[in-house]
């Protein structure tokens, strides 16, 4: 459609507006960036300036530095960037995640999602519909075997493992930024009071999230020198998942590793991370929110960022819908 | 279902030994009869159901999915039954199936109606249901239980002696009620079946040093080949082959079940032989682990059976017997039974212990791993018990190898690296030629880990390269020439026997070395 290519286009930074003369989520410095959320290969530092939600400028200041960027401009309503006008719109993924909506009054509306879920998630807002004619979409989960399950279901799972393995550890593999909080958050909820054990990793950003009024409740780290093993039996540790090839799994009592992730899904994948306890938590949407989301916001145009693209692509077709993938280089395969 | 899919799936994901045993255990307990002995027969690969093929599956899913979205799915998760149960139109209701009514459905719908039963099945399953009833009815559950392992769980869940448990064993059949009903403080089942495995009796390893306590009159000695140890019966007419561990495995071995004609029980070891020349263990091993075995294979690699001792003979249970007289029995049986491929191991003639300790380091047959020791007056008792029998063996083949790769452990070693390939020179490059994961004290893996984490050259998925300097002595009890190693050799429980930190790796073993070691 001739509206589309107006709009946005892809160059080796990433993507960009040429009528707003900016980048979404560039995977190089740049003049100035949006940044839909915080995880690392969306948010990367050393741009000239930076338009985020104020929750993944503060993010970004906690992982980079205060200086991660020349200057910083709080995304707030809808504002207009050169000849466009922009708004940031709760994206669901992770605390402070947006989809960034961007109108130029000849060529139509875009809408990059960035990274999105719609199940509920108590550490952070929940994903808005946003009506749009191009819809940029990710695809980390994009096949139709991936269906998350309820996430409280697999918690139960952790906690029948410990009422079974009561002097081992439990050692949760989960990203800092997102996913270690909304396990914890499901921990709490699913009636878990004693502390939860967190790596030294996870610390700042768990005091972010309680900052911002998420009760992650009784937070410890899982550090204490000289602490014996036997006090970490029948307990929960959190770290991030590259922790566990260090040195620091050790210090645990024959530890249950689990990894909460949406790739636990595929058993080859758990196995060959040495997981003992899969847990499918995801925070992207799985195949029936992705194409639940494609249907119901029904743009002109669907495009396709990074993950899966072809299966989504396929499934367009199958449904008559125009569709077009990126194939934006630099994004590793999703950490989830 | 429920219960025997979360099994499943707990079991699959978990390495050691003792939490499979644990997860069986909690199954055994919470579950009843018929459904715990149908998945204990399902793990164990006794069920036997066998009309679901992978082709019937895969029309199943074509008719549901669209073909190209099926193939890229299929390609990304790599298990036909897995891809099925992920991709199939979630249920709206699930319905908890009981195990019995799913494997009474699988083995008696008639074929044609077969596919449409199951899609049926599975439309009202959650996604975990769907994968375990996939695999119940194809067969191969992959969850890396052995019938050993199982029989242990269930000993455990009983505190019944595991040697009973395997006794009664193969005269069962699912779903083992009589089996559970023993384990909960009821009757012990007969053993009804014929030709019923007897627990082996194994010995316990010694020295020159340790045997110097023994007086040498009261024992005798013979060759401990280098085979497998089997348990050979004839029964009624009944003929089986078991492992020492109870598997059957008649069906690979058919020259040895024509030879035993004869009514008994006899525990000897498994060989090939061709004419008078034992052949090495690799040639045993070719014929190992086959459900069923070609005429070719078996004129190439003949089986012999070499007789240790007699259980049974004739109706009569000899076991309490003193050894001495049991094998003053066995000369006159090995004549009566009559068949090339049975004879008897030689006793060996020896005044001390270190004639004994002259025979054992000059063998007269590169086949021999070392000598049994046993009491004259030793009854045959299935277990390892210390004190009646001793194995004396060969001192292991040593080399000196560079460590290549390195892998992290599980459980107790969860963040450890402890799982090592390791190699040896080529000219002037290193060729893997083994793995290892024992052999090294607490304190040595600490100090193996920590070279691992601190000479990472490149990282594969979990493996690591390292940097050629670590040289480890690496001890192993035989090598097998391997077309299927890229070095041509294969080691026989390799283990790290000395870290070698005063040799650098330069001076480490050539390959040539190995090679020599081939007879």
């Amino acid at each position: 459609m001739s509206t589309a290519s107006g709009l946005l286009e892809i160059r080796p930074e990433g993507l960009y507006c040429p009528p707003g003369g900016f980048y979404i989520d560039p995977v190089k410095p740049v003049d100035k960036a949006l940044i839909t959320h915080g995880h690392a290969d969306h948010a990367r530092a050393g741009h000239g300036a930076v338009m985020a939600t104020s929750q993944t400028l503060d993010i970004m200041a906690i992982r980079y530095g205060e200086d991660f960027t020349g200057s910083r401009q709080i995304a707030n309503g809808t504002q207009t960037v050169n000849d466009v006008s922009v708004s940031f719109h709760p994206a669901g993924h992770v605390l402070g995640s947006a989809q960034i909506k961007i109108t130029h009054k000849s060529t139509g509306t875009a809408v990059i999602t960035g990274d999105y879920s719609r199940q509920p998630n108590p550490a952070c807002a929940p994903f808005e519909p946003v009506p749009c004619d191009i819809l940029v979409t990710e695809a980390t989960f994009a096949l139709p075997v991936f269906r998350h399950p309820d996430p409280l279901g697999e918690i139960a799972r952790v906690l029948a493992s410990i009422e079974a393995f009561p002097d081992r550890a439990h050692l949760i593999g989960a990203y800092a930024l997102g996913k270690a909080q909304r396990v914890i958050m499901l921990l709490r909820m699913a009636g878990w009071d004693c502390p939860i054990f967190i790596h030294g990793a996870l610390q700042r950003l768990c005091d972010y999230h309680i900052d911002q009024g998420v009760p992650l409740g009784d937070l410890r780290p899982a550090t204490i020198d000289r602490g014996k093993k036997s006090d970490f039996a029948g307990q929960i540790i959190l770290g991030p998942p590259s922790a566990f090839a260090a040195t620091w799994a050790q210090r645990f009592p024959d530890p249950v590793i689990c990894f909460a992730s949406g790739w636990m899904q595929v058993r080859a994948r758990a196995r060959q991370r040495g997981v003992e306890l899969p847990l499918i938590i995801s925070d992207h949407v799985d195949w029936p929110d992705l194409t639940q989301t494609i249907t119901e916001l029904n743009p002109a145009e669907t495009w396709v960022t990074h993950g899966r693209e072809d299966a989504l692509l396929r499934w367009c077709e199958l449904q008559g819908r125009t569709a077009r993938p990126l194939r934006l280089l630099g994004y590793e395969e999703e950490q989830d | 279902m429920r219960a025997f899919a979360a099994l499943l799936e707990r079991l699959a994901f978990t390495p050691q030994r003792n939490g499979k045993i644990t997860h069986l255990k909690q199954y055994f307990s919470a579950t009843p009869d018929p459904a715990r002995g149908l998945a204990l027969a399902a793990i164990t690969g006794d069920l036997g159901l066998k009309a679901v093929t992978p082709s019937l599956l895969r029309g199943l899913a074509a008719e549901r999915v669209d073909p190209e979205l099926f193939a890229m799915s299929y390609d990304f998760v790599g298990d036909l039954a897995e891809t099925i149960a992920l991709i199939w139109q979630p249920a709206s209701t699930t319905t908890d199936v009981p195990l019995p009514e799913l494997v009474d459905e699988l083995t008696n719908t008639p074929k044609s109606q077969l596919p449409a039963r199951i899609a049926d099945r599975l439309d009202t399953m959650s996604a975990n249901d769907r994968y375990a009833y996939l695999k119940l009815a194809t067969g191969g559950l992959r969850v890396g239980v052995s019938g050993r392992l199982a029989r242990m769980a269930l000993a455990d869940f009983g505190s019944l002696p595991l040697a009973d448990v395997e006794e009664i064993w193969h005269g069962l059949t699912p779903p083992y009620a009589n089996l559970f009903a023993w384990a909960e403080g009821g009757e012990k089942p007969e053993a009804a079946a014929h030709a019923p495995f007897r627990p082996v009796m194994l010995s316990t390893p010694t020295d020159l040093a340790a045997l110097s306590g023994y007086d040498r009159a009261e024992y005798v000695a013979e060759w401990k080949w280098d085979g497998i140890r089997v348990q050979a019966v004839c029964d009624q007419g009944t003929r089986r082959l078991y492992t020492r561990t109870g598997d059957d495995i008649s069906a690979a071995f058919p020259d040895i079940i024509d030879a035993l004609d004869f009514d008994g029980t006899l525990d000897g070891e498994l060989l090939i032989k061709r004419d008078d020349i034992i052949a090495p263990f690799g040639d045993l091993q070719k014929r190992l682990g086959r459900k069923t075995v070609s005429r070719k294979m078996q004129e190439s690699h003949p089986a012999h059976m070499r007789v240790y001792d007699v259980l049974m003979w004739e109706g009569h249970d000899l076991r309490a017997l003193p050894f001495a007289e049991r094998r003053g029995q066995m000369d006159q049986i090995i004549k009566t039974i009559d068949q090339p491929r049975i004879d008897l191991s030689p006793l060996l003639d020896f005044a001390t212990w270190d004639d004994l300790a002259a025979l054992r380091a000059d063998p007269p047959d590169t086949v021999i791993e070392g000598v049994m020791i046993k009491r004259r007056d030793s009854p045959y008792l299935g277990g390892r018990m210390k004190g009646p029998w001793f194995k004396w063996k060969r001192d292991p083949m040593l080399i000196d190898a560079v460590l290549m790769y390195a892998q992290r452990g599980h459980g107790k070693r969860s963040g450890f690296y402890s799982d090592f390939t390791f190699g040896v020179w080529d000219a002037d490059a290193l060729v893997p030629v083994g793995k290892a994961y024992f052999g090294f004290t607490d304190d040595e893996l600490k100090e193996l880990d920590r070279f691992v984490r601190n000479n990472t050259t490149e990282t594969f998925g979990p493996v690591r390269a390292l940097k050629p300097l670590k040289v480890v002595e690496v001890a192993f009890e035989g090598l097998n020439r391997s077309p299927r190693h890229k070095s041509g050799v294969a080691m026989r429980f390799p283990r790290i026997s000395r870290i070698r930190d005063d040799k650098p790796a330069a001076e480490a073993d050539q390959i040539q070395t190995l090679r020599d070691m081939l007879d």
